[in-house]
Order: C-alpha cells, then structure tokens, then sequence
C-alpha cells in the first residue's frame, strides 16, 4: 500500500481488517515515522515500540483466527502522558513523576487496548496540564508541525503534533479549559471536549477535578466520532462518570447535514484581542453553514466574559489539592532523604526541585484563593459565576442547537513569545473556557488559513450536555464543504517535514 | 506545680466539654474503594492506587458506610441530611496518601441530635451537633527518638492499610450543666454512645482497637459566666477510663492554671494513661488552615426520605430500652445491674446467653471470675480472651456434671493462657470429673483399705467421719471426682447411711 500513515483511522481500520495491510504494518510504518520526524517535533515523550507491535500482532492473530475485530482495530494512537499505563511511564509533563512507572492502566487505557487500538507511546504536554503551549513541560517543547518554531497549542501539544506531523492517526487529549480544542485550532486537526462525565477520569493525573475531561483528537471528524464511541460510557471507578448511553456520535458525523438546524454565534467572542484572519475565517465558516441551509442567530452570553478570570480561581484551587500528593513519600522524585532533612523538609525540597514555575504558581494561587477569610470572596464567588455561565449556556440552548465561535482568538504564537506573560498565554483559552465551567460538549475542527500567516484556524463547535452527537452533525458537513472547496483537507497544505 | 484538688476546682469553676468520638466501622470494604478491612492483616497489604492516593485514582463511596451513618444518625435522634457533600480536608501528613482527608464540612450527613445517658440513676442529655462520615489516616511508627512522634525519630514506618477505612465522627454540642459530675457524664456518654454503636451492628467499636477514639475539649468558666473559656483538647482518649480520668485532669489543671492568674492556651494534648495527666502537643506556629472546599471526585450523598424511613424501621432495640428490659428479666436490684454496667458486661452476659448458657450462670461468671480476671489484668472484660461462646461452653460443662466449679475455673485460666478452648483445655489439662464409677470405685477400695480405722468408725454410724475418705478419694482423683458422688459410694460400700 502506499504511505499507511496518510490514511484516516477509518480507512487504516479498514484495511486491516480486509486484510489489505497488517496492523504489525500500520505500527511499524508509524514508528519508522516517529523515527524520521519527532527529534525535530518533539510529540512524543515515551514512544512504547515493543507495546505497539505486541498490540498490532495480537490484533493480526485475532483476524487471522476470523475473530471479529473493532471499529478502530489495529490502528495507531498517540496518548497524552496525563493518563496512567501500567508498566509504561507516565509524567504529566512533570520532574515530579519522572521514572514513575504506575502499576495500573487507566480505564481510557484499558479500553482503548481492549479495542485493538494500538498505543504508540505517550505524548508532550505543559506540566499537569498547565498551559497553552506545551512549553510548561519540564521534557522541553514541541514543534507545530506547520512551523516548528511555533507553539502547537496546549496543554495537549505533543498529541495534536502527532497527528498534524502524521506520526499518528488518532491522539488522545485532555480538556480542562481547552488543552484539546486549542492545540486542535493552531494545527488544523479536530479535537473533541465531550461532556464532563462521558470520559472516565479514573486513571487521568488530576489537574482540576471537575473541569478535566478526556476527549479524541484525530485528523477527520468522523475519525474522532470512532474514537469517541471507544473511550466513553459509564465507568464505576468514576462517580462523577455519566450512567446513561452514549450519544450516537458516529451516526451523527456520517449524517453530516445541518440543513434546518438553528445555530447561534456567540457575540461575546469577537472584537478586541481577535486576529483579523481568524475573525475573517470564522466569518466564512458562518457563511458556509448558512449555505448548507442552517439559520445562523446571534447569541448573548454576558457571564462569558467573567470565565477566564472564575477558571483561574476554580482550576488553581482544585489543583492545589490535588498535586498536594506529591510529597516523595510514595512514588516520583525524592530529593533530600539523605538521613539529614526531616521528612518534612525532603516533601518541601522535592516540591521545589520538581514542579515547574507555572504550576508553583497555580498552587500559589488556588492555596491562597481556598485559605480562610478568602474562599468566599474567591472560589465561592468564582462558583457563582460558573452557575451563570451554566444558565447563559441554557438560555442559549433553548434557541438554538448548537453555538459558533472562533475556537481560540489567534494562531500559533512563536514559541517563547508568551513563556514571561502568563495572562497573554491564559488568553488563548478565552472561548473554551466556558463550556468546562459549564460542562457540555464543544469540538474545533480546522476552517482555514489565516491570511497574514498562513496558519491553521479552528471553528468551535459547542453543544448541549450529552449532545454531543451534534457536534458531529455539523462538524463533519463543514468539514465536507470546506474540503471540497480547497480541493483537499487542510492539512495537505502543511509543509512536509 | 501542685494541681488543685478537684472539689477546690469545682467550687469555683464551672466545666464545659465537647467530646468528638470517631468510630470505625465495620464494613467489609473501605470508604471509598474495594480493599478489604481485615484487622491485623500484613502492612500495605489491603491497598489499591485509590487508598495509597496513585495520580489518577478516583474514590466511590462505599454504599454502606452510609447505610450505617444514617442509621447511626437516626439512633442520635439527628435529622438526616436530604443532601449533603463530602469536602475535602487539606494538610500534609506522612500517614495521609493524598494530603487531603476525604471528609464532610458543611454539610454533615446526620445533625441535631441527642443521646441520653444515666449517671447514678438520673438521665443527662447530651446534645449532639452532627455525625459525619470520612476516611482514616494510615498508620505511622516513628522508631527511634524518645517521644514515640515523628520529629526526632530516626525513621518511621507507613501503614496504608487503615487509609480509607470509613470513620463516623459524633461530635457534641457543649455539654454543659454537668457540674462535679461531668468526668462521669463523659465516661457514661462514650459507654453509651459505644452500646448503641454496637447494638446497631455497625461496629465492634472496640477502644483497645482504635475502632472507637474520643477526643475530649474541656473549658472552665467562673461559676455564674455565660461565656465559656478558652479549652483544651486532649486527643485520642483510648478507654472509658480514661476519659473520666483525662476529663478531671483538665479541670484540675485548668483549675489550677486559672488560680494562679494564667491563661488557658488553646492547644492539643496526649494523655498518658500510666499516671493520668496530660502534656502539651508540639506547638504550632501557625493556626492550621484546612483550605475545606467540596470534594470534586463525588457526587453529592442524596438519602431519599423513603429509604431514611425504610431504616429508621430497621433500628434496633435501644441500649437504654434494652438495659430495663434485661434488669427486668434476671430480677436484679439497681445496684446489681449498675455493677453489671459498669463492668461492661452486659452484651457478653447476653451473648453467653445465646450461646447457651442459663442467665444466672452467665452472670455469674462474667461478674465473678472473670471480673477478678480482669481487674488483675487491669483490662476491660471485652478484652479477655475468651469469648462467649466459650464461657457458655464452660457452663454448659458444669451442668452436665463434666466439671465442677473448681475445675471449671481452672478451664478458664487456660482458656485466657491461650491453651485453646474449653474441651482442648480439658483434654490437655485432664481436667474432666473422674465419674468411671469402676475407676472411681477402686480408690474408694483403696482409701477404706488404707483407713481401716476410719472405716470402722463409718461403719459403726459415725457418718460425718466419712469426710477423711472423700478428702483421700478426691486426692487421689486430683480434684476430678464428684465429692457428693465420692461419699455415696463409701457409705453404700460401708453399709452406712447418709
Ligand atoms: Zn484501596
């Protein structure tokens, strides 16, 4: 076959299960690109070249006994190293774990193995999932492939240039404020934030509890649709896990039509801080779905504004806690137990040397927003505004069926130009924001080029709580329409690496 | 410094206690993941990525934790929550895998509640401010160093095996009024508060154990002052004792601090069970801040009101309602079931019982002989190792002439020596009444052949000299003839009549 690693999921799926190729062939063509790409990108972390092709053969066993074999059976995957994998490393883009081996796989895991998707290794990200960058990893970090002296977006930096690098055809992310729509956007891939609770977190290295969701990146909507159906569904090891049947997203992103559907733009994303190619972009993609027959309204949600600054108070809080378990007493680094410091002073010293200066300073934050005579003016209030956010997108969601946006205000950055000004950097998360506060479903999947840079532009899609199949619907008839009228999907028209 | 004396305290103070009592409960997994709870078991044994706080683990609550806390609410006379949290409790602790304990804030699970306890024959509410369920610490053990605590100690060692077990913490509301009797007050809540505890099943709730732990808060006010004083809280009090015992010490040295124009330093303490006192915790240099925010992993705790009733149904006999109705039963005076109560032994009394044994004999041993036991041993009776079963098995011996009481007293010193149970002691000890009547036979012949003088006498009437033979029957049985039995058998082989 020619080169195995330009193929979608779905028709690397589909060749291996007429048996036009082998899944050992899909690992290995994968891993002979890794090898020739990823000093230059950096995506990876960990690359698990013995799992893979341990994997790819029990997948060909399977066919070659007549076993029925899944949807997504033998194809490729990259995962990002936030989600635990027994036996394999797993960092979180962080010192503090580095040599951490867990002794136990994540459900997301699990059930991707089950499924016959085969791991490739583990994936750069900012620290505990802390940025927009990926430069917050302390491993170093990643190129977009588009233009390797630019950020590929973040915290899921190293997945989203996996696939627009075609070192994978499907990737694995996370979603706290936006760590799987933005590297999406600024790589011209699709990247999906289901439903808080579709994803089982059981497994996934907390960084803020009730707003981290795992989600599917891949280069094709209906690619993400199929990786969705693996990964979700209800997991008892999750309480906050949703118990009710996925939506019918694969359905849905082969239906692709938009035709009578009420669609409503978000005003409060535009304007001051918006790149104009990016804005010009969106507005074509508006355009578009007018054409496909949708009726496109105007929306206000005025609580979105007070987001950014409700995220940075919730997310830090729960992190706080959270990474509160890295103490060196169990597991990771453990710096100073040389029979001279307390076991206190070796937890303090280990806090030191292994957490980076983003997520020292997102504890900070949250330990300061969760003290006493501050939780109120601070997480409670924060709180508050995640109520209205939840009713604005309620409000909104019984006009219309899904809501549009830019899905970040600019393109890739050059790596280094935000690394000093944190505010600049926590911008880019301005319009994903919203729906981890509130919880329901949004995807961005590419919408052009921006005339005054040539790179990638996303178009977020944001739908109900456990509507996500919508986004799929209309996801993949922009995608159709787009791709017919460049003649090819956006990422041909990446510079070859 | 020289305490006052404690009726010196009393006549110018007024004491004023809190007392929060964590219970262990019984449940067969932990409060939020599947790892078993076997007491005892190898450390690190019964621990998975959620108990040991590994990156990604998540909790579930263990469904009857809460059957049990709402049920123990219930038993509290508390309102039981329509909808509560867990929240999240934030400090660094060795013992504590995540650094924060999964607890309830704000939002406790039972609340407003009372127990009623009697002291000397009059009833003393003791309000309840909440019951609240969360998870146990592991289990550190500092070696080295003088103090037994962490700073100092040359190492210590992690236990996660007790991480995660489900804990039900009672607190009270200030329990005042109790006057000179308020050390009592605070054993008689703590006894009554463990009968109801294990009358509902929910725990063994045994102290020696750790499986029930109370913390003590004393003030003192002038006598006739609305606002309390500043208090202390001595952690950890192990033993009904010693919660009499910690509480009157604090009123003493309150008393004593107050007297001499000091101040009452809000603060931690240990008490020490060898000599009765308190000392100081390590100071902290700063009020700890627990950072309380809602645990983002769970899901709210909703008890619908249909099941709240379906187990408010269920509640068992009160101990309270269960002690007048037991008092009635065996015919004892008060003053017989106080001293039943107050060694403790009611529910061992009751569960020899069941096990067989006739009420008055149950009653007899546990308050006789092993009451002795346990006071030379200075335990509680629930702490001696025999259980029930075993007393009854003792008892059931006796009545069917296998043992007499001297016999039967030497099974139970083997039985508490460890040498097994009652007819393995036996079977070792040889320990079982000679009732072979050829055997027991032959030594009558022996003794009246080697007593010719004696027998003569018995054969010519003198009856009450037969009681030289049975004293050399019974020696040469050692002990283990019927003595009633033994003098028949020589009138009859005397042709005399008893
Ligand atoms: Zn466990």
């Amino acid at each position: 076959m020619s080169d195995l690693t330009r193929l979608t999921a779905a028709e690397t799926a589909e060749a291996v299960a007429s048996g036009k190729t082998s899944a050992v062939e899909v690992a290995e063509a994968h891993l002979a690109r890794i090898d020739a790409v990823d000093e230059k990108v950096h995506a990876f972390l960990h690359v698990d070249r013995e799992g893979a092709l341990t994997a790819a053969r029990a997948v060909d066993d399977k066919r070659a006994k007549g076993e029925t074999l899944g949807p997504l059976a033998g194809v490729p995957l990259a995962l990002k190293d936030v989600f635990t994998t027994r036996g394999i490393p797993t960092t979180v883009g962080s010192k503090i774990l580095e040599g951490w081996i867990p002794p136990y796989d994540a459900t997301l895991t699990r059930r991707l193995k089950e499924a016959g998707v085969v791991i490739l290794g583990k994936t750069n990200m900012d620290e505990f999932a802390m940025g927009s960058s990926t430069e917050n990893s302390a491993y170093g970090p990643t190129g977009n492939p588009w233009d390797l002296t630019r950020i590929p977006g973040g915290s899921g930096g190293g997945s989203s240039a996996a696939l627009a690098s075609y070192q994978a055809p499907l990737a694995i992310g996370t979603d706290t404020g936006g760590s799987i729509r933005q590297p999406a956007a600024v790589t011209g891939t699709v990247g999906v934030k289901p439903t808080y609770g579709a994803v089982s977190r059981y497994g996934l290295v907390a960084f803020s509890s009730s707003l981290d969701q795992g989600g599917p990146c891949a280069r094709t909507v209906l690619d993400a649709a199929l990786l969705h159906e693996v990964i979700a569904g209800h997991d008892a090891l999750d309480s906050t896990s949703i118990d009710a049947p996925v939506p019918a997203v694969v359905e849905a992103a082969k239906l692709g039509n938009v035709k009578g559907m009420r669609i409503g733009v978000v005003k409060e994303f535009s304007g001051e801080g918006y790149q104009p190619g990016v804005e010009q972009r969106f507005r074509e993609a508006v355009e578009l779905l007018r054409e496909l027959g949708a009726e496109v309204v105007e929306i206000s949600c005025p609580s979105f504004t007070y987001a950014l600054p409700a995220y940075y108070l919730i997310a830090p809080s729960e992190a706080s806690s959270n990474l509160a378990r890295f103490d060196a007493m169990r597991y990771g680094l453990r710096v100073g137990d040389d029979a001279t410091h307390s076991a206190e002073e070796v937890t303090a010293l280990t806090r030191a040397a292994g957490f980076g200066p983003e997520v020292k300073r997102r504890i900070m934050l949250g330990t300061y927003a969760l003290s006493s005579g501050y939780y109120d003016a601070y997480y409670g209030q924060a709180q508050k505004v995640r109520t209205l956010i939840t009713q604005d997108f309620a409000r909104a969601f019984d006009q219309v069926d899904v809501l549009v946006s830019p899905t970040t205000p600019t393109t890739a950055f050059p790596i280094g130009e935000r690394a000093d000004d944190p505010m600049a950097m926590y911008l880019a998360d301005l319009c994903t924001i919203p729906s981890n506060l509130a919880g329901n479903a949004a995807m961005s999947l590419p919408c052009g080029l921006a005339p005054e840079d040539g790179l990638p532009v996303g178009l977020q899609i944001i739908a109900p709580t456990m509507a996500d199949d919508r986004l799929y619907r209309v996801g993949s008839a922009v995608e159709a329409a787009f791709t017919a009228r460049w003649g090819h999907p956006l990422l041909e028209e990446a510079p070859s690496l | 410094m020289d305490l006052v004396s404690y009726e010196d305290a009393l006549a110018s103070y007024d004491p004023v206690m809190g007392l929060e009592v964590h219970v262990e409960l019984g449940t067969n997994t932990k409060m939020f993941c599947g790892c078993a709870t076997t007491f005892g078991a190898e450390p690190n044994s019964q621990v998975c990525p959620t108990c040991l706080g590994l990156p990604g683990s998540l909790p579930v609550v263990n469904a009857t934790a809460v059957e049990s806390a709402v049920r123990i609410g219930l038993a509290l006379n508390c309102e039981i929550a329509e909808w509560c949290r867990f929240a999240r409790k934030n400090y660094f602790y060795p013992d504590m895998p995540k650094n924060f304990q999964t607890s309830q804030y704000d939002e406790p699970i039972a609340f407003n509640g009372y127990l009623d306890v009697e002291v000397d024959g009059e009833t003393f509410r003791v309000e309840i401010e909440r019951a609240h369920m969360e998870e146990d610490t592991g289990k550190s053990t500092h070696v080295g160093g003088a103090t037994g605590r962490i700073h100092g100690a040359d190492h210590s060692l992690l236990d996660y095996n007790r991480a995660g077990i489900p804990l039900i913490e009672i607190v009270t509301k200030p329990i005042e009024g109790a006057g000179e009797r308020a050390p009592e007050v605070a054993k008689a809540y703590v006894a009554e508060l463990r009968e109801l505890i294990r009358a509902l099943g929910v725990s063994e709730a045994r102290m020696e154990l750790g499986q029930m732990r109370c913390d003590a808060n004393v003030s003192l006010r002038p006598i006739g002052r609305e606002k309390y004083g500043t208090r202390s809280e001595t952690k950890n009090v192990n033993s009904l004792r010693s919660v009499e015992r910690a509480v009157r010490f604090e009123i003493q040295r309150h008393a004593t601090v107050l007297k001499e124009g000091g101040t009452i330093v809000q603060e931690t303490r240990h008490f020490h069970e060898d000599d009765g006192t308190t000392t100081a915790g390590r100071v902290k240099e700063e009020a700890e801040d627990y950072r309380y925010f809602p645990e983002p992993d769970l899901v709210p705790v909703a008890p619908s009101r249909d099941w709240v009733e379906e187990l408010r149904g269920t509640l068992p006999e009160l101990p309270r309602v269960r002690r007048r109705r037991v008092q009635a039963d065996w015919g004892l005076s008060d003053h017989e079931m106080q001293s039943v109560l107050n060694a403790g032994a009611i529910d061992l009394i009751l569960e020899t019982i069941d096990a067989g044994a006739p009420a008055d004999a149950a009653r007899k041993w546990w308050m006789g002989e092993l009451s002795r036991r346990a006071n030379e041993d200075g335990v509680e009776l629930s702490a001696l190792a025999i259980t029930p079963t075993e007393v009854a098995r003792v008892s059931a011996l006796v009545v069917e002439g296998s043992l007499n009481d001297k016999l039967a007293r030497q099974v139970i010193e083997g039985v508490l020596g460890g040498e097994g149970d009652p007819d393995t002691v036996v079977e070792k000890r040889g320990l079982r009444i000679v009732s072979d009547e050829g055997a027991l036979g032959t030594a009558v012949d022996e003794a009246i052949a080697a007593n010719p003088g004696v027998a003569d006498k018995i054969r010519d009437g003198k009856v009450a000299a037969a009681g030289a033979l049975v004293g050399a029957v019974m020696k040469a049985t050692r002990g283990q003839a019927d003595a009633a039995r033994v003098k028949d058998l020589i009138l009859e082989k005397l042709g005399a009549q008893g």
